[in-house]
């Protein structure tokens, strides 16, 4: 067939396969290193992953009897209150910038610091978390500003019956925290984007139609540029909860046999409330923590425990992005009907 | 200040200890990551027997711990070696006492691969001389002419761990540097298998790390004085019996007296000195202080605690309301 066409022609279509085929090496040389890594992880994990990996604390004598209870509460918190956090603070500020605040410099440096701060390598915010959150700059330790200034040495206030540690010390919420501080520039610019992505058209329409400016965002803004958001979200997430560097770096532990709040059962959230309202000033340690450890540990037989962690990690980080993934599309197929 | 929230309650310090979302107590551990296997297996067993204590063991290195212990925010420092006088001062500044006790002993072990058929031992000497700073010997037959002329692949801890500074101390002195040109991680597990993958490769690190890896690496036997004195192997034996010297540590832990006075915290360092703990010593792949020494530890404790029985000063619990 080929040897009928002008030799222009040829040489293009050459070229065009030529390229199609690096392409195609390119994607199916990052699905091989993928399928590897799972291979090997599924391979040492193999017999390892069972239930009682799941429902026990891990294990300082026998690596047999190690498990990730701790972790997979530990790491449900911290997505739950980063979460909490981070949304609201991060559509809102997107919100702010797209739609109300005008265009001048403190907007523009703001915008173009955005996306530097998202660059930013996590243990930075670990150190920032550890300095905010864990130690709030001493102001409350013995001799510090509050004591200098109250006369008491304060180490929690109680508040509508929640006892707040002060300083927050290493519990759940300084890492979520810290979390929330790295996660919040992803979370923003994405928002940004969707927002920006809403045809000018739509929002004209509305106003023209006597709308206000804030029925014109929550009713035809908001809802077009949910799906996008939840893509910077979901990724976001996704990053937060593989994080180790600022974890260690506000203080979760290495080794601990108790969850926040003594919570181990979904439905104790439910019916336990006042263990819920403890849970995020409880100590704490996380899947990735757990893994890190036991791949540290001297005796082989940890090495298996830390696949069947990064199993349980694997299918805790897909199952996150396959329910927002099916929450955006219910927007979206609401948005077309 | 806080009079127009009718719901808000100050608490003070000393009123309460720090309490678990289940109201159970937290004893808060940090330091080194070699003594904290030891540590954590302690703990484990400790909490069986005492549902109500949680335990926390972190691994921030024998000097990021003692960075916290300093502050107040844990309350046992484990340390794989003595406490330094700037840590000391940074203690006696927030107004911290603490008491220092033995708690195992660690053999730093110099490995090399399986294959490696010539080095057998080396003396202090020519470990000075390998790892000094500027050190001239980049071959094995740099060490000994009897050696093969090959590139020797050298492995050590990160410089930031208890093990770099003791190897640092006890073959080169307290002020020296290790040489540069080594790959170095934080992990000892890592540096085991650079040192199984890499016939012409030297190595050290914990012992522990050595007898979980002895079927692909083998330890040099130390020769404390220069050339001429006998070299020994680190064993279980040899380690106890504190013939394997320079390259043999205690290790130990670091309680802050303030916290010693809780209960809890008084019963787990005696549980951790008692025979049952002290078998984790032996589970962890460590080596057992000999008799003398953990009945100086147990005394050391017994005086720290005594001390606060006779003083017996009352815990006020003056929650302040506003």
């Amino acid at each position: 067939m080929s040897k009928a066409l002008p030799a222009v022609v040829r040489s293009v279509s050459t070229r065009g396969r030529l390229f199609a085929a690096l392409c195609r090496t390119a994607i199916w040389s990052a699905v091989g290193v993928l399928a590897i890594l799972l291979a090997c992880v599924l391979w040492q994990s193999w017999g390892w992953l069972d239930l009682s990996f799941l429902t026990s604390y891990d294990s300082a004598i026998d690596p047999r009897r190690a498990g990730i209870l701790a972790g997979l509460w530990g790491s449900f918190w911290l997505m739950i209150l980063t979460m909490f956090i981070s949304v609201p603070v991060g559509i809102g500020a997107a919100i702010y910038l797209e739609e109300y605040a005008g265009d001048t410099w403190v907007t523009r440096l703001i915008r173009v610091n955005l996306a530097n701060l998202a660059g930013v390598p996590s243990i930075v915010y670990g150190i920032l978390g550890l300095t905010v959150f864990v130690r709030m700059f001493g102001i409350f330790r013995a001799g510090g500003l509050v004591q200098q200034l109250t006369g008491w040495e304060v180490v929690a206030v109680k508040v509508v019956g929640i006892r707040i540690p002060l300083p927050l010390g290493s519990a759940v919420l300084a890492g979520a925290l810290t979390l929330s501080l790295m996660i919040l520039p992803v979370i923003i610019v994405a928002a940004q984007e969707a927002l920006r992505a809403v045809p000018p058209s739509i929002r004209h329409a509305s106003l023209a139609l006597g709308a206000t400016r804030w029925q014109t965002i929550r009713h035809q803004v908001l809802p077009a540029a949910v799906p996008g958001m939840l893509t910077g979200i979901i990724l976001s997430a996704s990053r937060a909860i593989g994080e180790t560097a600022p974890l260690i770096m506000v203080g979760a532990a290495t080794f601990l046999r108790s969850t926040p709040g003594g919570i181990t059962h979904l439905t104790e959230l439910l019916t336990n409330f006042p263990s819920v309202l403890d849970a995020p000033f409880s100590e704490y340690t996380a899947m990735t923590i757990q893994v890190y450890n036991w791949v540290k540990q001297p005796s082989d037989d940890y090495r298996h425990a830390a696949a069947a962690g990064i199993l349980v990690l694997l299918i805790a980080l897909l199952s996150l992005n396959a329910l927002a993934i099916y929450v955006r599309n219910r927007f979206q197929k609401r948005l077309s009907v | 200040m806080l009079a127009s929230c009718p719901a808000c309650t100050v608490e003070v310090a000393g009123t309460t200890s720090s309490k678990g979302g289940d109201g159970a107590q937290t004893i808060r551990i940090d330091g080194s990551s070699t003594v904290a296997p030891i540590s954590s297996a302690v703990s484990e067993i400790f909490e069986d027997q005492h549902p109500d204590v949680h335990l926390q063991v972190n691994t921030s290195g024998t000097g990021g711990g003692f960075e916290r212990f300093g502050r107040g925010e844990t309350d046992i420092n484990d340390a794989s070696r003595p406490i330094k006088p700037k840590e000391q001062q940074l203690c006696r500044d927030a107004g911290i006492d603490f008491v220092e006790l033995k708690v195992a002993i660690d053999g730093l072990s110099v490995v090399v691969n399986k294959d490696n058929d010539w080095c057998r031992e080396l003396t202090v000497g020519q470990l000075k001389a390998l790892w000094e700073k500027d050190s001239r010997i980049a071959m094995w037959s740099d060490l000994n002419p009897k050696w093969p002329n090959k590139k020797i692949d050298l492995f050590a801890p990160d410089s930031k761990s208890g093990t770099y500074d003791y190897f640092l101390e006890a073959i080169i002195g307290k002020d020296g540097a290790l040489r540069g040109n080594y790959q170095e991680s934080v992990d000892d597990s890592v540096l085991a298998t650079g040192v199984a993958g890499e016939l012409h490769s030297l190595g050290f690190f914990g012992f522990a790390y050595y007898v979980e890896n002895r079927d692909k690496l083998r330890a040099v036997a130390i020769a404390p004085g220069h050339e001429g004195s006998a070299a020994v192997e680190p064993t279980e034996s040899t380690i106890e019996a504190g013939q394997y010297v320079p390259l043999s540590r205690p290790l130990f832990i670091y309680v802050n007296t303030k916290s010693l006075q809780r209960p809890e915290v008084a019963e787990f360092v005696k549980f951790y000195l008692s025979d049952e703990g002290q078998k984790m010593v032996t589970v962890r792949k460590y080596v057992r202080l000999n008799e003398e020494q953990i009945s100086e530890s147990r005394q050391r404790l017994n005086e720290a605690l005594g001390k606060f029985n006779t003083e017996s000063e009352p815990s006020a619990q003056t929650g302040l309301s506003l």
